[in-house]
């Protein structure tokens, strides 16, 4: 069921990097820094503008893959990548989709374990890719055989 | 500050030590992300998962551990961000984070970097390539 996700794609969604989430992101990941929070730093930098911190993609909207139907709990997060072509503005639109890149099921000590690879996108108002993100999710047996119902 | 790019490989940036993880650092998290799984903020969740107590979003942890870069903002940012999650983090948990510098070459900094507990056991390994502008 999960290998027929393969390939599939989200459509586009826009989303704002707010000033407000922002704030609110880097206080929560303990690095409230002038360069995210504070104005005049943001205009007197590199930047012209404040940025936001490389892990607060986190919080865009990437859309629903068709098909797709992971379940809320028991998904284990393996691995997290990110590459950026630059560090994301606050105040810029973002369009954001994702799309299943590979799904394959290995043998380990609980059983059978699934690994789905979803690989997100963000890009500007003129398409251009700002960042993407690849992550790992661990599917075991039992939270695959729950889906299966 | 010094400047990073005048750090020679095998060097570290200046490690940080969290306070101990606390429920509202995870509820914080949960907010600011938008990550409601359960498992991070309710005892009787995780506890139903199997495990013994709530756990840290792995995010939580990956997002702390990139603050070590965030006042070299002059200098560049971050290009790639690599993680593999090795071991959770409970509440009480008193994380060290960690970069050292593996490579340096014309356009990037390589940094080798971890966050671990106070076992010293990793909990979060990977890599930071430093995009130098």
């Amino acid at each position: 069921m999960l290998t027929d996700s393969i390939g599939k794609r989200s459509s586009k969604m826009k989303n704002t990097v707010e000033r407000g989430a922002v704030k609110k992101f880097a206080e929560a990941i303990g690095d409230a820094h002038p360069i995210f929070v504070c104005e005049e730093t943001g205009q007197q930098s590199r930047y012209r503008a404040n940025i936001a911190p490389p892990t607060f993609p986190r919080v865009f909207d990437y859309g629903v893959i068709e098909g797709l139907n992971l379940p809320k709990k028991g998904l284990i997060h393996g691995e997290q990548l990110y590459h950026y072509e630059r560090p994301l503005l606050v105040g810029e639109d973002i369009y954001c989709y994702q799309e299943v890149n590979d799904y394959y099921e290995r043998n380990g000590k609980s059983g059978e374990m699934g690994f789905l690879q979803i690989k997100r996108y963000g890009e500007d108002v003129d398409g251009q890719v700002i960042f993407t993100e690849e992550q790992v999710v661990i599917i075991t047996e039992a939270v695959r055989k729950g889906m299966e119902v | 500050m010094s400047m990073l790019t005048e750090l020679e490989v095998g060097e570290s940036l200046q490690s940080v030590t969290l306070d101990p993880v606390s429920r509202l650092d995870l509820i914080k998290y949960a907010g600011a992300s938008g990550d409601y799984n359960p498992i991070h903020t309710i005892d009787e969740e995780a506890e139903k998962a199997g495990l013994p107590g709530i756990i840290a979003h792995g995010m939580w942890t990956m997002g702390n551990l990139s603050k070590l870069f965030t006042p070299f903002y002059e200098e560049g940012f971050i290009e790639d961000y690599t993680i593999r999650f090795k071991g959770m983090v409970f509440l009480n948990d008193e994380i060290t984070l960690q970069a050292v510098l593996a490579e340096n070459n014309e356009e990037q900094l390589g940094f080798n970097v971890a966050a671990t507990n106070q076992k010293g056991k990793d909990v979060i390994k990977g890599r930071v390539a430093f995009r130098k502008v």
